[in-house]
């Protein structure tokens, strides 16, 4: 059948095995396939994920052994690292580029570019994306926004310095830093990915909206469909003003307009203002759609509908909505109006309570349940586990006379990494191992995956926890030396302890790379559906065909009816017809 | 919008065939929808920084005229508008299957459009050759940076317009599937409104 | 894991301590409830033989009390706070006769402008120090910050305050130092190469001690 442009699902015969043979390069480099499209995204942020947690070995190694040679220090330049020893401008690149790296390169993309990717489609009983052609796009076009990013490290002057905050007026001027192209660099990268993200969105929530199958009504999507769909909004609608300020920065490092620096009446407190307004959306983007894997997981592993679904729907829409009036809390101490600071205070305090709920109704799901402990459950309950201390350790810096002293320490550091690593990070590992089986048709050896969740969980709250203490007893955030201040002296046990669980920690991840690569070539052979879970993508070939279904499903349920006692087995696939029941049993949505 | 012809088996310019109820629309229109969210967001981060940025500083900025040339601004603001109009008399013509206005009336938008990017090139050299340039202040800051931006979102426009219409040509339009003329319309429409705000609060206040 | 915060030396460090005190109660009973019922669910809910998982979806009634629980619990410590809040940062917070001087960030050291005999800051005789910050213990200071170049912060955790500095603002923080001794001032917003060494040294002195340091034009003439 004729189509002209690129073939939305619904005007394409979906089952129509493509007659023709595709070359290598339109199938697996340039293809429009947003299953295979999430796979280049897998590679590319695992890949960003290594050099981030790299960076993170040799920020550690300094704060472990401070002024002491890094093994293997010696291939760095002398610019970095003169005798494997790190340079304390090179330090503060660390954390920059640490930071950029993992939120913008790693986790960003590992749960909106791969899971959006490959689930979206697959879940809501649709052949594609709207866009495939877009699709393809938005991950070419975050290809050179990386290299480009890499390309920091090599430049005169060093990479970006400025922190992955990059506050001016320290980041627009290269005679207060020593760094000029590098910034240069990381603005572009980001505007170019920024580009990418937007691209995703708009694919993202159009397929959400226009081709969900017949009977996918809206409450019964899946929870990771509900958060990558807010989610993919709420991308839509920051990553533009991130955008923004970012050309503001590049104009006034470039062509001198005085956006920022107050020489001629700029505002050094507007790049704060829009890039934590953009900021705050963001750290929602990095958790939304991990609470959403959580939820089908952990539905899954107990075998039992997720509890309070509308309610869980309804906290994520309020999550997405109540971020956008919280910004100011990552600015109590920058001399903005301490008014505001109050109502931002209580928003703040506020936003608490849809996490809360979240996190009460993921043990609402395991209560009364049956629970299988396989790999993805284990990662699923330790992303809670973590969450809920990321998000108490949150209430702390929320009220601003504790925040005074805690800001820009590393009780700080410890919240957002308890959040990013304990909680996004965590349902990263468990929508990986969950879905690896669909996309590459071979299952991760179990064994090998327990010894890597054990280590890792352990020597994650090593290193993580201790940053409390730190961060109580006043250290500073991006400190190339602690021990300048005699106050902090005392505390380079525990920086050495980190450091030594953070080299566990690292070392450990090779244990999931190997598995990860191992497997794809001789892991056991997948079956359409390990998990017995009730979702779409399980009644298809693992992995699915081109075009995922054979005729479009009927959806008929929700996706959480395990246990049901309509039938025998403990699950119920959303699109599986029952003959018609006699007494209606609260019929669920 | 009407769908003035028969439903084809597959009616290109309606939702999907055979999937849930969505917002109504087909594919690409929503999809320009959402898109332009982005761009709301986007120029609302530019046109806020401004607005900052004036109300604290009101002495950086010159009266209106004093420096940037109103009249010939008014003109081509007008001329934008037009282009508009002979956007929307395009796709009132495909809508009738009427290809020979579709024609003549997208190459109208495109001159106009491609004029208007012109005076706004020839304004700015004429500013810099005065030494009103983006590093003069607040005012040359906010000016070049709002303006530029919404430059390049008509010469983009501009570029998919010349594509729409070179499909024109080729007979890729009709009554019943003219959905490239629709969303690019879409985004001219985005765009003429954009430049409407930028007029009053950049060359009027 | 030491949850203790080591001695406050103002009297903020009073309020401020204690607001963290009650927030480690409430956040820690949290965390226990939480992380005990997790723990106990996985156990006593794992999969047995023959036994089928509940066929629940959900409590209306218990989402309604946990969640009104939760709300009202951050309301009140948000509420709590903020008294605090307007207490130490408010704009209209500072104390009469505080005593002033100007605390100018620079990359990397703290330039600390006393005012002369006269107690005006802004006159001939007012007197600046490298690095060094002196104040009477029991008197109410007030800082105004300036910078330089970057924005820096002025951290001094023994007395709980932190307030950043921003080129192209002035901004006020007092404090009242309780205690007499050496304390440390540190700069906690990434400033560039030199952050990590822009350490200051502040010195409380008895009311007479200070009159002397003040009179002498900020000279170490007293021992160390």
């Amino acid at each position: 059948m004729a189509t002209i442009t690129a073939p939305t699902a619904g005007h394409i015969a979906t089952g129509e095995a493509h007659a023709h043979e595709m070359s290598f390069l339109r199938k697996y480099i340039f293809s429009t396939d947003h299953k295979i499209i999430g796979i280049q995204f897998l590679i590319m942020s695992l890949v960003f994920l290594l050099v981030g947690g790299l960076l993170a070995m040799v920020i550690r190694w300094q704060l472990g052994f401070p002024g002491q040679a890094m093994p293997g220090g010696g291939v760095l330049p002398d610019t970095m690292a003169p005798d494997g020893i790190v340079l304390p401008e090179f330090y503060n690149a660390l954390v920059t580029m640490h930071g950029t790296f993992m939120v913008f390169f790693a986790i960003m993309p590992l749960l909106v570019g791969v899971f959006g990717n490959y689930l979206i489609p697959l879940k809501i009983g649709a052949p594609d994306m709207a866009f495939p052609r877009i699709n393809m796009a938005s991950f070419w076009i975050a290809v050179p926004a990386g290299i480009m990013m890499i390309a920091g490290f090599v430049v005169e002057g060093g990479h970006a310095a400025a922190g992955w905050t990059a506050y001016a007026p320290l980041s627009e001027r290269a005679d207060l830093t020593g760094v000029s192209m590098g910034q240069i660099l990381w603005c572009i990268s980001l505007i170019i990915l920024g580009l990418s993200s937007i691209l995703g969105s708009f694919n993202y929530i159009t397929t959400v909206i226009n081709l969900r199958a017949p009977g996918m009504h809206w409450f019964r999507l899946p929870l990771s469909i509900w958060a990558l769909f807010v989610t993919a909004i709420l991308v839509l609608l920051a990553m533009p003003i991130l955008s923004g300020a970012i050309i503001m920065l590049l104009f006034d490092q470039t062509l001198g307009t005085h956006f920022f620096g107050p020489a001629q009446g700029g505002q050094p407190l507007l790049w704060q203002h829009l890039f934590w307004f953009f900021g705050h959306p963001e750290v929602y983007i990095l958790i939304l759609p991990a609470m959403g894997f959580a939820s089908d997981i952990i539905a899954n592993g107990s075998r039992k509908p997720v509890f309070g679904y509308a309610s869980m729907v309804f906290a994520i829409l309020a999550i997405a909505v109540l971020g956008w009036g919280v910004w100011g809390h990552h600015m109590f101490m920058s001399g903005m109006n301490p008014t505001l600071g109050t109502s931002f205070m209580i928003s703040t305090m506020l936003i608490a309570v849809p996490s809360a709920i979240k996190v009460f109704n993921w043990l609402g799901t395991i209560w009364g349940g049956s629970v299988r402990f396989h790999v993805p459950m284990l990662h699923a309950v330790a992303f809670v586990s973590m969450f809920i201390i990321g998000g108490l350790s949150g209430i702390f810096m929320a009220s601003t006379p504790v925040d005074i002293y805690i800001h820009d320490t590393y009780f700080i550091v410890a919240h957002l990494h308890y959040v990013l690593f304990g909680g996004s990070l965590f349902a990263i590992f468990a929508a990986i191992s969950y879905w690896y089986p669909k996309m590459f048709g071979r299952m991760m050896n179990p064994f090998w995956a327990k010894v890597h969740f054990v280590i890792t969980f352990i020597a994650y709250n090593g290193v993580f926890f201790p940053m409390h203490q730190l961060g109580l007893q006043g250290h500073m955030r991006r400190i190339f030396d602690p021990n300048e201040y005699e106050f902090l002296q005392h505390l380079q046990g525990i920086n050495t302890f980190i450091s030594i669980s953070a080299f566990v920690l690292f070392a450990a991840q090779f244990i999931f790379a190997i598995n990860f690569i191992a497997s794809w070539f001789v892991g056991a052979k997948a079956p359409d559906n390990p998990w017995d879970d009730n979702g779409l993508e399980w009644t298809v070939a693992s992995p699915p065909p081109h075009g995922n279904f054979a005729t479009i499903p009927r959806v008929f349920r929700g996706p959480y009816e395990y246990s049901s006692p309509l039938v025998e087995e403990d699950f119920l696939p959303q699109n599986r017809e029952l003959p018609p029941q006699p007494a209606a049993s609260a019929a669920h949505t | 919008m009407a769908h003035a012809t028969a439903m084809l088996d597959d009616d290109m310019m309606a939702p999907p065939r055979g999937y849930e109820q969505g917002m109504g629309v087909y594919n690409e229109k929503l999809g320009m929808w959402v898109f332009l969210g982005s761009e709301v967001m986007f120029f609302t981060a530019l046109i806020g920084a401004y607005i900052i940025l004036r109300v604290a500083h009101p002495d950086a900025w010159k009266p209106p005229g004093e420096v940037l040339n109103v009249p010939l601004t008014a003109i081509n603001t007008f001329l934008l508008i037009c282009s508009s109009v002979t956007m929307v008399k395009a796709f009132a013509a495909i809508q009738d299957g009427n290809l020979a206005g579709l024609k003549r009336w997208l190459i109208a938008t495109v001159l106009i459009g491609a004029g208007f990017v012109g005076v706004q090139v020839f304004e700015y050299m004429h500013l810099m050759s005065v030494g009103f340039v983006p590093s003069e202040g607040l005012y040359g800051s906010t000016f070049y940076t709002m303006t530029g931006f919404h430059g390049f979102h008509v010469t983009v426009g501009v570029i998919c317009m010349i594509y729409v219409t070179w499909r024109a040509f080729r007979g890729k339009y009709s009554a019943a599937d003219h959905r490239g003329v629709e969303v690019v319309g879409l985004y001219w429409h985005f765009v003429d409104l954009v430049w409407i705000i930028l007029f009053t609060i950049v060359y009027l206040i | 894991m030491n949850w203790l915060l080591p001695p406050g030396a103002s009297t903020f460090a009073g309020e401020i301590d204690w607001l963290y005190y009650v927030i480690l109660w409430v956040t820690g009973i949290a965390f226990v409830a939480t992380e005990v019922a997790l723990v106990w669910f996985l156990i006593r809910y794992r999969a047995r033989p023959g036994v089928r998982a509940r066929y629940y979806h959900g409590n209306n009634k218990a989402e309604v009390v946990w969640t009104s629980v939760t709300a009202i619990a951050v309301l009140v410590l948000g509420l709590m706070s903020a008294g605090g809040w307007n207490r130490i940062k408010g704009r209209d917070s500072v104390p009469p006769n505080a005593f002033p001087v100007i605390v100018h960030a620079k990359q990397f050291e703290w330039e600390i402008t006393y005012p002369g005999p006269d107690l005006q800051l802004g006159t001939a005789d007012d007197f600046t120090v490298r690095n060094q910050l002196h104040v009477p213990v029991d008197r109410a200071i007030n800082a105004t910050l300036t910078s330089e170049d970057a924005i820096h912060s002025f951290f001094v955790p023994a007395w709980r305050i932190k307030q950043d500095a921003v080129p192209g603002m002035r901004i006020q923080v007092w404090f009242q130092p309780t205690q007499t001794g050496e304390f440390e001032i540190a700069c906690a917003e990434l400033c560039g190469l030199g952050h990590y060494r822009m350490r200051g040294s502040v010195t409380v002195h008895s009311e007479e001690e200070f009159d002397r340091w003040h009179r002498n034009g900020g000279q170490l003439a007293l021992g160390q």
